[in-house]
Protein backbone atom coordinates (compact mmCIF):
# COMPACT_ATOMS: atom_id res chain seq x y z
CA UNK A 1 0.00 0.00 0.00
CA UNK A 2 1.24 3.35 -0.87
CA UNK A 3 2.19 5.26 2.08
CA UNK A 4 0.43 8.63 3.04
CA UNK A 5 2.65 10.31 5.31
CA UNK A 6 0.79 12.74 8.20
CA UNK A 7 3.37 14.81 10.37
CA UNK A 8 2.15 15.74 13.54
CA UNK A 9 2.89 18.76 14.72
CA UNK A 10 2.92 20.12 18.56
CA UNK A 11 2.07 23.22 19.51
CA UNK A 12 2.63 24.85 22.87
CA UNK A 13 0.64 28.49 23.79
CA UNK A 14 0.29 28.60 20.38
CA UNK A 15 3.58 28.13 18.91
CA UNK A 16 4.87 25.36 17.05
CA UNK A 17 7.61 23.41 18.56
CA UNK A 18 11.74 23.49 16.96
CA UNK A 19 10.94 19.44 17.48
CA UNK A 20 8.03 19.31 15.57
CA UNK A 21 10.07 20.96 12.83
CA UNK A 22 12.76 18.01 12.48
CA UNK A 23 9.31 16.19 11.97
CA UNK A 24 8.52 18.11 9.60
CA UNK A 25 11.59 17.79 7.58
CA UNK A 26 11.78 14.05 8.29
CA UNK A 27 8.65 13.59 6.54
CA UNK A 28 9.12 15.43 3.57
CA UNK A 29 12.34 13.43 3.50
CA UNK A 30 10.97 10.13 3.43
CA UNK A 31 8.65 11.04 1.17
CA UNK A 32 10.74 12.31 -1.43
CA UNK A 33 12.33 8.43 -1.07
CA UNK A 34 9.11 6.51 -1.06
CA UNK A 35 8.03 9.05 -4.20
CA UNK A 36 4.88 10.36 -2.19
CA UNK A 37 3.99 13.13 -0.75
CA UNK A 38 3.59 14.26 3.27
CA UNK A 39 1.34 16.73 4.34
CA UNK A 40 1.25 18.54 8.02
CA UNK A 41 -1.39 18.63 10.74
CA UNK A 42 -1.40 20.58 13.74
CA UNK A 43 -3.75 20.66 16.88
CA UNK A 44 -4.81 23.72 18.58
CA UNK A 45 -6.23 27.38 18.48
CA UNK A 46 -4.70 30.35 17.07
CA UNK A 47 -0.98 29.40 15.73
CA UNK A 48 1.75 32.01 15.54
CA UNK A 49 4.12 30.51 13.06
CA UNK A 50 1.75 27.89 11.57
CA UNK A 51 3.73 29.41 7.95
CA UNK A 52 6.84 28.68 8.97
CA UNK A 53 5.89 24.86 8.04
CA UNK A 54 6.73 25.13 4.51
CA UNK A 55 10.51 26.12 4.96
CA UNK A 56 11.14 22.71 6.68
CA UNK A 57 9.82 20.93 3.43
CA UNK A 58 5.64 20.86 3.72
CA UNK A 59 3.45 23.15 2.24
CA UNK A 60 -0.01 21.75 2.74
CA UNK A 61 -1.24 22.47 5.89
CA UNK A 62 -4.63 21.23 8.29
CA UNK A 63 -5.22 22.79 11.04
CA UNK A 64 -7.63 21.52 13.77
CA UNK A 65 -9.09 24.33 15.34
CA UNK A 66 -11.04 24.68 18.51
CA UNK A 67 -10.56 26.97 21.42
CA UNK A 68 -10.98 24.24 23.50
CA UNK A 69 -7.76 22.51 21.92
CA UNK A 70 -5.77 25.36 23.53
CA UNK A 71 -4.15 22.78 25.52
CA UNK A 72 -3.31 19.15 25.17
CA UNK A 73 -5.94 16.88 25.77
CA UNK A 74 -5.33 12.33 25.09
CA UNK A 75 -8.62 12.45 24.27
CA UNK A 76 -9.52 15.69 22.50
CA UNK A 77 -6.17 15.31 19.99
CA UNK A 78 -6.17 12.09 19.51
CA UNK A 79 -10.14 11.65 18.35
CA UNK A 80 -9.66 14.97 16.54
CA UNK A 81 -6.83 13.59 14.72
CA UNK A 82 -7.62 9.93 14.22
CA UNK A 83 -11.14 11.07 12.44
CA UNK A 84 -9.14 13.86 9.80
CA UNK A 85 -6.66 10.76 9.12
CA UNK A 86 -9.46 8.35 8.54
CA UNK A 87 -11.19 11.22 6.05
CA UNK A 88 -7.68 11.37 4.42
CA UNK A 89 -6.75 8.51 4.13
CA UNK A 90 -3.54 8.79 5.37
CA UNK A 91 -1.05 5.91 6.46
CA UNK A 92 1.71 6.74 8.16
CA UNK A 93 2.20 9.14 10.94
CA UNK A 94 5.18 10.80 12.10
CA UNK A 95 5.65 12.42 15.65
CA UNK A 96 8.26 14.52 17.82
CA UNK A 97 9.03 11.90 21.06
CA UNK A 98 8.17 14.66 23.35
CA UNK A 99 5.89 14.05 26.13
CA UNK A 100 3.20 14.81 24.30
CA UNK A 101 4.08 12.94 21.20
CA UNK A 102 4.97 9.80 23.73
CA UNK A 103 1.50 10.00 24.75
CA UNK A 104 -0.42 10.96 21.44
CA UNK A 105 1.36 7.94 19.21
CA UNK A 106 -0.15 5.32 21.56
CA UNK A 107 -3.66 6.30 21.55
CA UNK A 108 -3.28 6.93 17.95
CA UNK A 109 -2.03 4.01 17.27
CA UNK A 110 -4.93 2.15 18.95
CA UNK A 111 -7.62 4.25 17.19
CA UNK A 112 -6.21 4.17 13.53
CA UNK A 113 -4.86 0.00 14.08
CA UNK A 114 -1.35 0.80 13.21
CA UNK A 115 2.21 -0.62 14.31
CA UNK A 116 4.05 1.47 16.83
CA UNK A 117 7.72 2.85 16.98
CA UNK A 118 8.82 5.14 19.46
CA UNK A 119 11.95 6.88 20.03
CA UNK A 120 13.23 6.51 16.34
CA UNK A 121 16.62 7.32 15.86
CA UNK A 122 17.24 6.24 12.17
CA UNK A 123 15.28 5.32 9.23
CA UNK A 124 16.59 4.10 6.08
CA UNK A 125 14.62 2.99 3.10
CA UNK A 126 15.50 -0.51 1.97
CA UNK A 127 13.63 -2.25 -1.27
CA UNK A 128 10.81 -0.13 -0.69
CA UNK A 129 10.75 -0.97 3.24
CA UNK A 130 11.64 1.16 5.90
CA UNK A 131 14.34 -0.10 9.06
CA UNK A 132 14.04 1.93 11.75
CA UNK A 133 16.77 2.17 14.03
CA UNK A 134 16.39 2.97 18.18
CA UNK A 135 18.16 2.84 21.04
CA UNK A 136 17.26 -0.21 24.33
CA UNK A 137 18.09 -0.22 27.39
CA UNK A 138 18.84 3.74 27.76
CA UNK A 139 21.26 3.80 24.52
CA UNK A 140 23.34 0.81 25.96
CA UNK A 141 22.10 -0.99 22.69
CA UNK A 142 20.60 -0.25 19.24
CA UNK A 143 17.72 -2.42 17.41
CA UNK A 144 17.01 -2.39 13.72
CA UNK A 145 13.14 -3.03 13.53
CA UNK A 146 10.56 -3.59 10.78
CA UNK A 147 7.47 -2.84 10.92
CA UNK A 148 4.78 -5.61 9.64
CA UNK A 149 1.66 -3.03 9.78
CA UNK A 150 0.52 -1.34 6.16
CA UNK A 151 -0.57 1.51 9.00
CA UNK A 152 2.29 3.04 11.03
CA UNK A 153 2.81 5.71 14.01
CA UNK A 154 6.64 6.97 14.62
CA UNK A 155 7.89 9.08 17.14
CA UNK A 156 11.13 10.71 16.70
CA UNK A 157 13.45 11.48 18.76
CA UNK A 158 14.03 15.38 19.36
CA UNK A 159 17.53 16.79 18.64
CA UNK A 160 18.55 13.76 16.74
CA UNK A 161 17.07 14.80 13.20
CA UNK A 162 17.89 17.90 11.42
CA UNK A 163 15.28 20.73 10.72
CA UNK A 164 16.80 22.58 7.80
CA UNK A 165 15.75 25.57 6.62
CA UNK A 166 14.71 26.74 2.92
CA UNK A 167 14.57 29.83 2.19
CA UNK A 168 12.74 30.07 -1.36
CA UNK A 169 9.98 27.58 0.26
CA UNK A 170 6.37 27.77 -1.03
CA UNK A 171 3.60 29.76 0.89
CA UNK A 172 1.93 27.09 3.11
CA UNK A 173 -1.39 25.98 2.22
CA UNK A 174 -3.82 26.16 5.08
CA UNK A 175 -6.54 24.43 5.50
CA UNK A 176 -8.47 25.08 8.50
CA UNK A 177 -10.93 22.92 10.09
CA UNK A 178 -13.18 24.15 13.19
CA UNK A 179 -13.56 21.22 15.47
CA UNK A 180 -17.04 21.44 16.95
CA UNK A 181 -17.56 19.09 19.30
CA UNK A 182 -14.10 18.33 21.25
CA UNK A 183 -13.94 15.13 23.54
CA UNK A 184 -12.92 16.07 27.26
CA UNK A 185 -12.57 13.17 29.07
CA UNK A 186 -8.97 13.88 29.81
CA UNK A 187 -7.92 17.47 29.61
CA UNK A 188 -5.40 19.67 31.08
CA UNK A 189 -6.27 22.37 32.78
CA UNK A 190 -3.19 24.58 34.58
CA UNK A 191 0.77 23.90 33.02
CA UNK A 192 2.75 24.58 36.10
CA UNK A 193 6.23 26.05 34.88
CA UNK A 194 9.17 24.71 36.60
CA UNK A 195 11.54 27.78 37.94
CA UNK A 196 14.92 26.46 36.28
CA UNK A 197 14.19 28.01 32.51
CA UNK A 198 15.75 25.65 29.88
CA UNK A 199 14.56 21.94 30.10
CA UNK A 200 17.56 19.33 29.61
CA UNK A 201 15.09 17.52 27.49
CA UNK A 202 15.43 20.36 24.88
CA UNK A 203 18.70 22.02 25.41
CA UNK A 204 20.88 22.15 22.40
CA UNK A 205 23.74 22.58 25.53
CA UNK A 206 23.36 20.91 29.02
CA UNK A 207 25.62 21.42 31.86
CA UNK A 208 25.69 19.23 34.84
CA UNK A 209 27.01 19.16 38.28
CA UNK A 210 27.41 15.75 40.38
CA UNK A 211 28.86 14.77 43.57
CA UNK A 212 31.89 16.63 42.80
CA UNK A 213 30.28 20.14 42.96
CA UNK A 214 30.37 19.48 47.04
CA UNK A 215 27.47 21.09 48.07
CA UNK A 216 24.19 22.94 46.80
CA UNK A 217 25.66 25.98 47.71
CA UNK A 218 27.75 25.53 45.31
CA UNK A 219 25.57 24.79 42.29
CA UNK A 220 25.74 28.30 41.04
CA UNK A 221 29.15 27.75 39.29
CA UNK A 222 27.25 24.90 37.21
CA UNK A 223 24.29 27.89 36.71
CA UNK A 224 26.96 30.37 35.72
CA UNK A 225 28.42 28.35 32.98
CA UNK A 226 25.02 27.34 31.52
CA UNK A 227 23.81 31.17 31.52
CA UNK A 228 27.41 31.81 29.50
CA UNK A 229 26.73 29.24 27.54
CA UNK A 230 22.90 29.69 27.18
CA UNK A 231 22.55 26.06 28.16
CA UNK A 232 20.01 23.81 30.80
CA UNK A 233 21.42 22.58 33.92
CA UNK A 234 21.74 18.41 34.49
CA UNK A 235 22.15 16.57 37.48
CA UNK A 236 23.55 13.13 38.66
CA UNK A 237 21.67 11.26 40.42
CA UNK A 238 23.79 11.69 43.20
CA UNK A 239 22.95 15.13 43.60
CA UNK A 240 19.11 15.01 43.39
CA UNK A 241 19.07 11.67 45.67
CA UNK A 242 20.86 14.34 48.35
CA UNK A 243 18.40 16.69 47.42
CA UNK A 244 20.57 19.54 45.74
CA UNK A 245 18.30 19.53 42.42
CA UNK A 246 15.43 18.65 41.36
CA UNK A 247 14.50 15.40 39.85
CA UNK A 248 13.49 17.02 36.51
CA UNK A 249 17.25 17.93 36.43
CA UNK A 250 18.19 14.39 36.39
CA UNK A 251 19.75 12.92 33.50
CA UNK A 252 20.49 9.20 32.90
CA UNK A 253 18.73 5.79 33.12
CA UNK A 254 16.32 6.69 35.79
CA UNK A 255 16.12 10.24 34.43
CA UNK A 256 15.90 11.90 31.13
CA UNK A 257 17.49 10.88 28.57
CA UNK A 258 19.31 13.73 26.66
CA UNK A 259 20.96 14.32 22.94
CA UNK A 260 22.46 17.61 23.02
CA UNK A 261 25.22 18.93 20.62
CA UNK A 262 27.58 20.08 23.94
CA UNK A 263 27.36 18.07 26.89
CA UNK A 264 29.68 19.71 30.01
CA UNK A 265 29.70 16.72 32.99
CA UNK A 266 32.06 18.44 36.15
CA UNK A 267 32.41 16.38 38.72
CA UNK A 268 30.35 13.29 37.60
CA UNK A 269 31.86 9.73 37.79
CA UNK A 270 30.31 8.74 34.88
CA UNK A 271 28.38 5.66 36.61
CA UNK A 272 26.88 3.01 33.92
CA UNK A 273 23.54 4.80 34.43
CA UNK A 274 24.28 7.71 34.13
CA UNK A 275 26.26 7.22 30.53
CA UNK A 276 23.22 5.88 29.88
CA UNK A 277 20.93 9.19 29.60
CA UNK A 278 23.96 11.32 27.92
CA UNK A 279 26.56 9.27 25.76
CA UNK A 280 24.49 9.91 22.80
CA UNK A 281 25.46 13.74 23.03
CA UNK A 282 27.13 15.17 20.11
CA UNK A 283 30.16 16.42 22.21
CA UNK A 284 31.16 15.57 25.37
CA UNK A 285 33.04 17.53 27.85
CA UNK A 286 34.47 16.30 31.25
CA UNK A 287 36.10 18.02 34.59
CA UNK A 288 36.48 15.86 37.24
CA UNK A 289 39.91 15.44 39.05
CA UNK A 290 39.89 12.05 39.02
CA UNK A 291 41.89 11.12 35.91
CA UNK A 292 40.22 7.07 36.13
CA UNK A 293 36.89 8.20 36.11
CA UNK A 294 34.92 6.31 33.32
CA UNK A 295 33.39 9.31 32.29
CA UNK A 296 36.72 10.51 30.40
CA UNK A 297 35.95 7.06 28.27
CA UNK A 298 33.31 8.83 26.66
CA UNK A 299 34.40 12.77 26.97
CA UNK A 300 35.57 13.99 23.46
CA UNK A 301 37.50 16.36 25.73
CA UNK A 302 38.87 16.07 29.48
CA UNK A 303 40.79 18.19 32.02
CA UNK A 304 41.81 16.34 34.57
CA UNK A 305 41.59 19.12 37.67
CA UNK A 306 39.50 20.78 40.45
CA UNK A 307 36.27 22.12 39.28
CA UNK A 308 36.80 24.90 41.47
CA UNK A 309 39.09 26.17 39.64
CA UNK A 310 38.16 25.41 36.45
CA UNK A 311 34.75 26.52 36.42
CA UNK A 312 34.73 29.89 36.92
CA UNK A 313 37.98 30.12 34.18
CA UNK A 314 35.80 28.31 31.82
CA UNK A 315 32.81 30.44 32.51
CA UNK A 316 34.88 33.44 31.94
CA UNK A 317 36.48 32.64 28.45
CA UNK A 318 33.45 31.39 27.20
CA UNK A 319 32.19 34.93 27.95
CA UNK A 320 35.06 36.48 26.00
CA UNK A 321 34.72 34.28 23.26
CA UNK A 322 30.15 34.85 23.04
CA UNK B 1 -12.39 -1.05 44.67
CA UNK B 2 -9.94 -3.59 42.91
CA UNK B 3 -7.13 -2.17 42.16
CA UNK B 4 -4.59 -3.85 39.20
CA UNK B 5 -0.82 -3.04 39.76
CA UNK B 6 1.44 -4.16 36.36
CA UNK B 7 4.54 -5.07 37.08
CA UNK B 8 7.65 -6.09 34.70
CA UNK B 9 10.46 -8.16 35.17
CA UNK B 10 13.55 -6.10 33.48
CA UNK B 11 17.39 -6.40 33.61
CA UNK B 12 18.56 -4.41 36.71
CA UNK B 13 20.20 -0.76 35.50
CA UNK B 14 23.59 -1.76 36.18
CA UNK B 15 23.78 -4.41 33.78
CA UNK B 16 26.72 -4.42 30.72
CA UNK B 17 24.29 -5.27 27.82
CA UNK B 18 25.79 -8.50 25.92
CA UNK B 19 23.84 -9.61 22.57
CA UNK B 20 22.93 -13.18 22.55
CA UNK B 21 23.25 -15.15 19.71
CA UNK B 22 20.41 -14.58 18.11
CA UNK B 23 21.28 -11.24 17.56
CA UNK B 24 18.07 -10.22 18.48
CA UNK B 25 17.93 -9.78 22.03
CA UNK B 26 20.44 -9.52 24.85
CA UNK B 27 22.69 -12.34 26.54
CA UNK B 28 20.93 -13.27 29.66
CA UNK B 29 23.77 -14.99 31.20
CA UNK B 30 25.08 -13.03 34.51
CA UNK B 31 22.53 -10.50 34.35
CA UNK B 32 20.44 -9.88 37.57
CA UNK B 33 16.65 -9.20 36.84
CA UNK B 34 14.16 -6.65 39.31
CA UNK B 35 11.08 -5.37 39.43
CA UNK B 36 11.01 -2.36 36.59
CA UNK B 37 12.05 0.14 39.21
CA UNK B 38 9.31 2.82 38.39
CA UNK B 39 6.66 -0.11 39.01
CA UNK B 40 7.94 0.13 42.31
CA UNK B 41 5.88 3.49 42.38
CA UNK B 42 3.03 2.14 40.85
CA UNK B 43 2.52 -1.16 43.64
CA UNK B 44 3.18 1.40 46.25
CA UNK B 45 0.49 4.02 45.00
CA UNK B 46 -1.84 1.19 44.76
CA UNK B 47 -1.13 0.09 48.16
CA UNK B 48 -1.66 3.56 49.92
CA UNK B 49 -5.00 4.29 47.67
CA UNK B 50 -6.03 0.84 49.07
CA UNK B 51 -5.33 1.68 53.31
CA UNK B 52 -6.65 4.86 52.57
CA UNK B 53 -10.10 3.32 51.36
CA UNK B 54 -10.20 1.18 54.62
CA UNK B 55 -10.96 -1.62 51.86
CA UNK B 56 -10.40 -3.48 48.73
CA UNK B 57 -8.31 -5.18 46.62
CA UNK B 58 -4.76 -5.10 44.94
CA UNK B 59 -3.79 -7.56 42.12
CA UNK B 60 -0.42 -7.46 40.63
CA UNK B 61 -0.22 -8.31 36.25
CA UNK B 62 2.47 -9.84 34.64
CA UNK B 63 3.04 -10.50 30.80
CA UNK B 64 6.32 -12.74 31.06
CA UNK B 65 7.43 -16.55 31.44
CA UNK B 66 8.28 -18.34 35.00
CA UNK B 67 11.18 -15.53 35.87
CA UNK B 68 8.77 -12.85 36.22
CA UNK B 69 7.48 -14.47 39.13
CA UNK B 70 10.54 -12.94 41.07
CA UNK B 71 9.00 -9.49 40.31
CA UNK B 72 6.02 -10.47 41.28
CA UNK B 73 6.94 -12.21 44.28
CA UNK B 74 8.42 -8.56 45.44
CA UNK B 75 5.03 -7.00 45.03
CA UNK B 76 3.34 -9.56 46.71
CA UNK B 77 6.03 -9.15 49.20
CA UNK B 78 5.50 -5.16 49.44
CA UNK B 79 1.65 -6.03 50.10
CA UNK B 80 -0.10 -6.77 47.35
CA UNK B 81 -3.32 -9.57 48.12
CA UNK B 82 -2.69 -11.76 44.62
CA UNK B 83 -1.20 -11.93 41.70
CA UNK B 84 -1.77 -13.12 38.03
CA UNK B 85 0.84 -14.14 35.80
CA UNK B 86 0.16 -13.91 32.02
CA UNK B 87 2.40 -16.68 30.12
CA UNK B 88 4.46 -16.19 27.36
CA UNK B 89 7.60 -17.72 26.32
CA UNK B 90 8.44 -15.27 23.25
CA UNK B 91 9.14 -11.83 23.73
CA UNK B 92 6.04 -9.67 22.55
CA UNK B 93 5.62 -6.16 21.36
CA UNK B 94 4.36 -3.25 23.46
CA UNK B 95 1.19 -4.18 21.75
CA UNK B 96 1.06 -8.03 22.10
CA UNK B 97 1.44 -7.06 26.27
CA UNK B 98 -1.31 -4.21 26.55
CA UNK B 99 -3.68 -7.32 24.83
CA UNK B 100 -2.60 -9.50 27.12
CA UNK B 101 -3.20 -6.75 30.32
CA UNK B 102 -6.15 -5.08 28.84
CA UNK B 103 -7.92 -8.42 28.81
CA UNK B 104 -7.04 -9.15 32.10
CA UNK B 105 -7.92 -6.05 33.32
CA UNK B 106 -11.41 -6.33 32.16
CA UNK B 107 -11.46 -9.79 33.32
CA UNK B 108 -10.71 -8.27 36.93
CA UNK B 109 -13.21 -5.48 36.58
CA UNK B 110 -10.89 -3.06 37.74
CA UNK B 111 -11.27 0.62 37.17
CA UNK B 112 -8.34 1.63 38.65
CA UNK B 113 -4.64 0.38 36.95
CA UNK B 114 -0.96 1.55 37.85
CA UNK B 115 1.62 1.08 35.71
CA UNK B 116 5.42 2.50 35.46
CA UNK B 117 6.21 5.19 33.21
CA UNK B 118 8.68 3.06 31.31
CA UNK B 119 10.24 -0.14 31.63
CA UNK B 120 14.29 0.24 31.40
CA UNK B 121 14.51 -2.53 29.02
CA UNK B 122 13.12 -1.50 26.07
CA UNK B 123 11.90 1.89 27.21
CA UNK B 124 9.16 2.06 25.26
CA UNK B 125 6.88 4.24 27.76
CA UNK B 126 3.51 3.01 25.84
CA UNK B 127 2.33 0.00 27.51
CA UNK B 128 0.04 2.24 29.37
CA UNK B 129 -1.69 4.57 26.79
CA UNK B 130 -1.77 1.30 24.19
CA UNK B 131 -3.86 -0.14 27.22
CA UNK B 132 -5.89 1.99 28.52
CA UNK B 133 -7.13 3.18 24.53
CA UNK B 134 -8.07 -0.78 24.08
CA UNK B 135 -9.81 -1.13 27.24
CA UNK B 136 -11.35 2.80 26.28
CA UNK B 137 -10.09 3.89 29.86
CA UNK B 138 -8.66 7.23 30.46
CA UNK B 139 -5.27 7.28 30.97
CA UNK B 140 -2.29 10.19 32.62
CA UNK B 141 1.25 8.95 32.21
CA UNK B 142 4.19 10.03 33.92
CA UNK B 143 2.73 11.13 37.05
CA UNK B 144 3.94 12.87 40.20
CA UNK B 145 1.04 13.81 42.11
CA UNK B 146 -2.31 12.11 42.31
CA UNK B 147 -5.83 13.05 43.53
CA UNK B 148 -8.85 10.76 43.64
CA UNK B 149 -12.09 11.54 44.82
CA UNK B 150 -15.06 9.48 44.13
CA UNK B 151 -14.98 9.21 40.31
CA UNK B 152 -12.77 12.18 39.38
CA UNK B 153 -9.01 12.31 39.23
CA UNK B 154 -6.35 14.88 39.39
CA UNK B 155 -3.34 14.19 38.16
CA UNK B 156 0.10 16.28 37.57
CA UNK B 157 2.39 14.76 35.14
CA UNK B 158 5.85 15.88 34.11
CA UNK B 159 6.40 17.30 30.86
CA UNK B 160 9.59 19.32 29.54
CA UNK B 161 10.14 22.73 31.66
CA UNK B 162 7.24 21.78 34.47
CA UNK B 163 3.81 19.94 34.86
CA UNK B 164 0.68 19.65 33.53
CA UNK B 165 -2.31 19.41 35.58
CA UNK B 166 -4.92 16.62 34.14
CA UNK B 167 -8.55 16.68 34.90
CA UNK B 168 -9.90 13.10 34.20
CA UNK B 169 -12.15 9.92 35.81
CA UNK B 170 -12.29 6.71 36.56
CA UNK B 171 -11.83 4.54 34.91
CA UNK B 172 -8.29 5.18 33.91
CA UNK B 173 -4.22 3.96 33.66
CA UNK B 174 -1.86 5.93 35.54
CA UNK B 175 1.64 5.75 34.75
CA UNK B 176 3.58 6.32 37.80
CA UNK B 177 7.24 8.43 37.64
CA UNK B 178 9.39 9.33 40.80
CA UNK B 179 8.56 11.55 42.82
CA UNK B 180 5.04 10.10 43.15
CA UNK B 181 5.57 8.20 46.55
CA UNK B 182 8.12 6.48 48.38
CA UNK B 183 8.04 3.28 47.49
CA UNK B 184 7.98 0.86 50.72
CA UNK B 185 10.81 -1.74 51.76
CA UNK B 186 8.92 -5.19 51.81
CA UNK B 187 9.14 -6.41 55.67
CA UNK B 188 10.17 -9.89 56.43
CA UNK B 189 6.50 -10.62 57.51
CA UNK B 190 5.36 -9.55 54.37
CA UNK B 191 8.42 -12.13 52.49
CA UNK B 192 7.30 -14.68 54.79
CA UNK B 193 3.94 -14.27 53.52
CA UNK B 194 4.36 -13.63 49.38
CA UNK B 195 6.11 -16.73 49.97
CA UNK B 196 2.34 -18.58 51.07
CA UNK B 197 0.21 -16.29 48.05
CA UNK B 198 -0.34 -18.55 44.78
CA UNK B 199 0.73 -16.75 41.62
CA UNK B 200 -2.69 -17.79 39.11
CA UNK B 201 -0.59 -18.55 35.99
CA UNK B 202 -2.86 -18.75 32.36
CA UNK B 203 -1.77 -18.29 29.30
CA UNK B 204 -1.23 -14.62 27.56
CA UNK B 205 -4.48 -13.85 25.25
CA UNK B 206 -3.15 -14.30 21.78
CA UNK B 207 -1.91 -11.61 19.44
CA UNK B 208 0.02 -10.32 15.67
CA UNK B 209 2.85 -8.83 15.99
CA UNK B 210 3.12 -5.21 14.47
CA UNK B 211 6.81 -5.76 14.65
CA UNK B 212 9.80 -7.95 13.78
CA UNK B 213 13.15 -6.59 15.47
CA UNK B 214 15.75 -7.78 12.77
CA UNK B 215 19.43 -7.45 14.93
CA UNK B 216 20.56 -6.10 18.22
CA UNK B 217 23.74 -4.82 18.27
CA UNK B 218 25.39 -2.45 20.61
CA UNK B 219 26.33 1.65 19.71
CA UNK B 220 29.67 2.34 18.19
CA UNK B 221 31.69 3.05 20.39
CA UNK B 222 33.60 6.18 21.04
CA UNK B 223 36.71 7.46 20.14
CA UNK B 224 38.91 7.73 23.83
CA UNK B 225 38.92 11.75 24.34
CA UNK B 226 41.46 14.12 24.44
CA UNK B 227 43.02 15.39 27.88
CA UNK B 228 43.49 18.87 27.13
CA UNK B 229 45.04 19.64 30.88
CA UNK B 230 44.62 19.42 34.31
CA UNK B 231 44.19 22.87 35.69
CA UNK B 232 42.53 26.20 34.05
CA UNK B 233 45.40 26.82 32.07
CA UNK B 234 43.51 24.25 29.89
CA UNK B 235 40.61 26.46 29.68
CA UNK B 236 41.43 28.08 26.50
CA UNK B 237 42.68 25.98 24.40
CA UNK B 238 39.35 23.99 25.33
CA UNK B 239 37.28 26.73 24.34
CA UNK B 240 39.37 26.66 20.79
CA UNK B 241 38.47 23.73 20.61
CA UNK B 242 34.79 23.54 21.15
CA UNK B 243 34.46 26.74 18.75
CA UNK B 244 36.68 25.89 15.96
CA UNK B 245 36.78 21.98 15.81
CA UNK B 246 33.47 20.96 17.53
CA UNK B 247 31.46 24.22 16.01
CA UNK B 248 29.42 23.83 19.03
CA UNK B 249 29.88 27.24 20.55
C1 LIG C 1 18.52 1.74 39.70
C2 LIG C 1 19.53 2.84 39.58
C3 LIG C 1 19.28 3.88 38.70
C4 LIG C 1 20.17 4.95 38.59
N1 LIG C 1 19.89 5.95 37.71
C5 LIG C 1 20.76 6.99 37.60
C6 LIG C 1 20.48 8.08 36.70
O1 LIG C 1 19.44 8.14 36.04
N2 LIG C 1 21.38 9.09 36.63
C7 LIG C 1 22.54 9.11 37.36
O2 LIG C 1 23.30 10.07 37.24
N3 LIG C 1 22.82 8.09 38.21
C8 LIG C 1 21.95 7.04 38.36
N4 LIG C 1 22.23 6.07 39.26
C9 LIG C 1 23.33 6.29 40.21
C10 LIG C 1 24.71 5.98 39.69
O3 LIG C 1 24.97 4.61 39.88
C11 LIG C 1 25.76 6.83 40.46
O4 LIG C 1 25.65 6.56 41.83
C12 LIG C 1 25.64 8.34 40.25
O5 LIG C 1 25.51 8.66 38.88
C13 LIG C 1 26.85 9.02 40.82
O6 LIG C 1 26.73 10.42 40.73
P1 LIG C 1 28.01 11.36 40.67
O7 LIG C 1 28.80 11.04 39.48
O8 LIG C 1 27.52 12.75 40.82
O9 LIG C 1 28.76 11.01 42.03
P2 LIG C 1 30.13 10.21 42.28
O10 LIG C 1 30.12 8.88 41.63
O11 LIG C 1 30.35 10.28 43.73
O12 LIG C 1 31.21 11.07 41.51
C14 LIG C 1 31.66 12.32 41.92
C15 LIG C 1 32.84 12.68 41.01
O13 LIG C 1 33.27 14.00 41.30
C16 LIG C 1 34.68 14.04 41.21
N5 LIG C 1 35.14 15.17 42.01
C17 LIG C 1 35.08 15.31 43.35
N6 LIG C 1 35.57 16.50 43.72
C18 LIG C 1 35.94 17.14 42.59
C19 LIG C 1 36.52 18.41 42.31
N7 LIG C 1 36.81 19.27 43.29
N8 LIG C 1 36.78 18.73 41.04
C20 LIG C 1 36.49 17.86 40.04
N9 LIG C 1 35.94 16.65 40.24
C21 LIG C 1 35.66 16.31 41.50
C22 LIG C 1 35.14 12.71 41.73
O14 LIG C 1 36.42 12.39 41.21
C23 LIG C 1 34.06 11.77 41.23
O15 LIG C 1 34.42 11.19 39.99
C24 LIG C 1 21.36 4.98 39.36
C25 LIG C 1 21.63 3.92 40.23
C26 LIG C 1 20.75 2.86 40.33
C27 LIG C 1 21.08 1.73 41.26
N1 LIG D 1 5.56 -7.61 30.43
C1 LIG D 1 4.85 -6.76 31.17
N2 LIG D 1 4.00 -7.21 32.13
C2 LIG D 1 3.28 -6.36 32.89
N3 LIG D 1 3.36 -5.03 32.79
C3 LIG D 1 4.19 -4.52 31.87
C4 LIG D 1 4.97 -5.34 31.00
N4 LIG D 1 5.69 -4.53 30.20
C5 LIG D 1 5.38 -3.26 30.53
N5 LIG D 1 4.47 -3.24 31.53
C6 LIG D 1 3.90 -2.07 32.22
O1 LIG D 1 3.93 -0.95 31.36
C7 LIG D 1 4.77 0.06 31.90
C8 LIG D 1 5.43 0.83 30.80
O2 LIG D 1 6.22 -0.05 30.04
P1 LIG D 1 6.81 0.27 28.58
O3 LIG D 1 5.72 0.90 27.78
O4 LIG D 1 7.25 -1.04 28.07
O5 LIG D 1 7.96 1.22 28.80
C9 LIG D 1 5.70 -0.68 32.85
O6 LIG D 1 6.22 0.18 33.84
C10 LIG D 1 4.76 -1.75 33.43
O7 LIG D 1 3.93 -1.20 34.45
Amino acid sequence: MANKILAILEQREGTIKRSSFEVVNAAANLAQKLGTSAEAVVVGDTISNINDIPKYGIQKITHLKSKDLFNYSSSGYSEAISNFAKESGFNFFMLSNTALGKDLAPHLSVKLDTACLVDCTKFEVKDNDIVYTRPLYAGKALVDVKLLSDKKVITLRPNVFKAEENENAPTAEIDVKEISSVNLKSKVTEYKKSEGKLDVAEADIIVSGGRGIKGPENFHLIEELAEALGAAVGASRAVVDAGWRPHSEQVGQTGKTVSPSLYVACGISGAIQHLAGMSSSKYIVAINKDKDAPIFNVADYGITGDLFEILPALTNEIKKVK
Amino acid sequence: MKIVVCVSHVPDTATRIKIGSDVKTIDPNGVTYIINPYDEYAVEEALKLKERSGSGEVVAVSVGTDNSKETIRKALAMGVDSAVLLKDENHRDSLGIAKALAEEIKAQGAKLVFMGKQSVDYDNSIVGQLTAELLDYNCVPVVVKLEIEGEKVIAEREIEGGREVVETSLPVVITCQKGLNEPRYASLKGIMAAKKKTIEEKPAASFTPTSEVLKMYLPPGKQPGRIIGSDASAVPELVRLLKEEAKVI
